[in-house]
């Protein structure tokens, strides 16, 4: 490699083409459901209390600044986006940055752009045909989607892996992944049934989804996230992913709007973080003062265009479509 | 004792898993959106060679292998023992019959190797990519048969049988691809 080459964009320009044609298109569709395109602030004093997600801190020096208080870069434009809702905006969406430490890899960039947007008077099944909708006309002519498919999660392990998701232990789920599928884990504590639930997804059955447009929705109640709990024997939680062509696209939920039971969540959430050694955050007390005050009934999603890009553009990694990924910004 | 967190797992890196030293193929960071982190590894044991996959959570740190790979030259076999020798310090090193392994039907007198340490003990021998050996016995050569086509085994001194043209003679010297046993030609003088 020349010395100095790095200066180069990664993404050629007909990809970086590709990009702003898909950014039109996104907000050409949502100009024709009157959704209003918004945009809130990327550092907050507060940040994502869960445990699997690493905001980046920095600090601001100057008027008015708070000695040692930290600001974090958002996870995602979540929290505000609902302050705009409780607020009375009606639908919106938003396009940005997001940014989330600890995460790079094929299909990771620690700074990626993410489309999220929440519709008022939808649960989770209404807003999963509306990502089919906005998937199929953002790819139009640009990549033929071969099927659509909706799984609850239960059955989806059921079909796939041959265990019930929600009765099966830990063990046995360790078990099956060792003896049926060759997957040995380390430092996965054996307790831990969400993380082995989350080893099953990834190493056995996102694999096996092969092509087309998979949702997979009713999710076990310990992985509802913001998620609201539908009672029944087991509780599920509201929630959705969207997979396509086997990687994991969007990520939706009906949403939580109990005040409550968020800051019952966030209370758990900080819990496991010091458990783990993982660094307290602030939680955002006024995502919870907006809850409070009255968030309509509305289900959301967030969706990875970086990702959405790489599957339109036949790439192998989400890097190949950025101008400059993380290693050379 | 020194160790590595999963974020600092690369290709070539060297650890120890399940007692053994091995080597990191391949690493792939996995994660679902909302979910635990995964570091999906493929992982090459240094003593038996085999390849397995093993998945760490993210942000586990595993032992360091104390591993390096020295280029040593081989001197002779005492019937246990292959040993080499560093041709700067000229300290010598003894490597088992496991350690050389197949390495065994290539290794000449005076050839330079690659030789695995670990914890200063050789652990693996890899022969130079050629390596140049007089033919022992094989069937009279053909004369003037220059086709290609056919061939004939022939038992070089190190006792390899590596497959040769027809027109091959004993005492000639082979160029030999140690990576596949395959002959590349007659040795230029």
């Amino acid at each position: 490699m020349e010395p100095d080459s790095d200066w180069r964009p990664t993404a050629s320009l007909d990809v970086l083409k590709l990009r702003a044609s898909l950014l039109a298109r996104i907000r050409a569709f949502f100009a024709r459901l009157d959704v209003l395109e918004v945009d809130t602030p990327v550092l907050s004093r507060a940040a994502s209390t869960d445990p699997a997600l690493s905001s980046f801190k920095t600090y601001y020096h100057g008027p008015g600044a708070v000695k040692d208080e930290p600001h974090y870069l958002h996870t995602s434009p979540e929290f505000p986006m609902k302050r705009l809702l409780a607020a009375g905006s009606g639908s919106i969406y938003q396009l940005c940055k997001v940014f989330r430490d600890g995460e790079s890899g094929a299909q990771h960039n620690p700074e990626f752009t993410l489309l999220e947007w929440y519709r008022t008077g939808f649960d989770h099944l209404d807003l999963m045909d509306e990502v089919e909708r906005l998937v199929t006309d953002v790819l139009a002519d640009i990549m033929p989607i071969d099927s659509v498919q909706r799984w609850s999660y239960r059955e989806l392990f059921v079909e796939v892996a041959g265990i019930d998701p929600f009765t099966a232990t830990a063990a046995e789920l360790s078990t099956v992944l060792q003896s049926s599928y060759g997957v040995t884990a380390v430092g996965l504590a054996v307790e831990d049934k969400d993380a082995w639930l989350d080893l099953l997804m990834t190493h056995v059955i996102e694999p096996r989804l092969g092509n087309g447009l998979i949702f997979v929705h009713d999710y076990p109640a310990s992985q509802a996230a913001l998620a609201r709990l539908r009672p029944g024997s087991p509780p599920v939680a509201a929630r959705f992913e969207v997979y396509l062509n086997g990687v994991e696209l969007a990520n939706g939920f009906h949403e939580l709007a109990d005040a409550l039971e968020q800051r019952q969540r966030f209370d758990i959430e900080l819990e496991r973080r010091s458990d783990g050694g993982l660094e307290t955050v602030r939680m955002d007390e006024n995502l919870l003062s907006a809850l409070h005050a009255g968030l309509p009934n509305c289900a959301g999603v967030a969706l990875g265009l970086d990702r959405l890009l790489m599957l339109a553009n036949g790439s192998k990694c989400v890097q190949d479509v950025m101008a400059f990924p993380f290693d050379t910004a | 004792m020194a160790s590595y967190s999963t974020n600092e797992f690369k290709g070539g890196l060297k650890i120890m898993l399940d007692g053994d030293p091995c080597a990191i193929i391949e690493n792939e960071f996995v994660k679902p959106g909302k979910g635990q982190a995964f570091n999906r590894v493929k992982i090459r044991n240094l003593k038996t060679g085999r390849v397995i996959e093993r998945t760490f959570k993210s942000g586990e740190s595993v032992e360091a292998a104390d591993v390096m790979d020295v280029d040593l030259q081989y001197l002779y076999n005492d019937g246990e023992f292959w040993h080499f020798m560093d041709t700067s310090t000229y300290e010598q090193q003894a490597a088992s019959a496991e350690a050389v392994a197949d390495a065994v039907k290539w290794l000449k007198e005076q050839d330079m190797c690659e030789v695995t340490l670990w914890n200063g003990t050789p652990l693996a021998v890899t022969p130079p990519n050629f390596v140049m050996l007089t033919v022992t016995d094989t069937d009279p050569g053909v004369r003037g048969d220059t086709s290609g086509g056919g061939g004939k085994p022939a038992t070089l001194e190190t006792g390899a049988v590596v497959r040769v043209p027809l027109f091959i003679d004993v005492g000639e010297t082979l160029k030999i691809d140690t990576r596949s046993g395959d002959y590349v030609g007659r040795a230029k003088e």
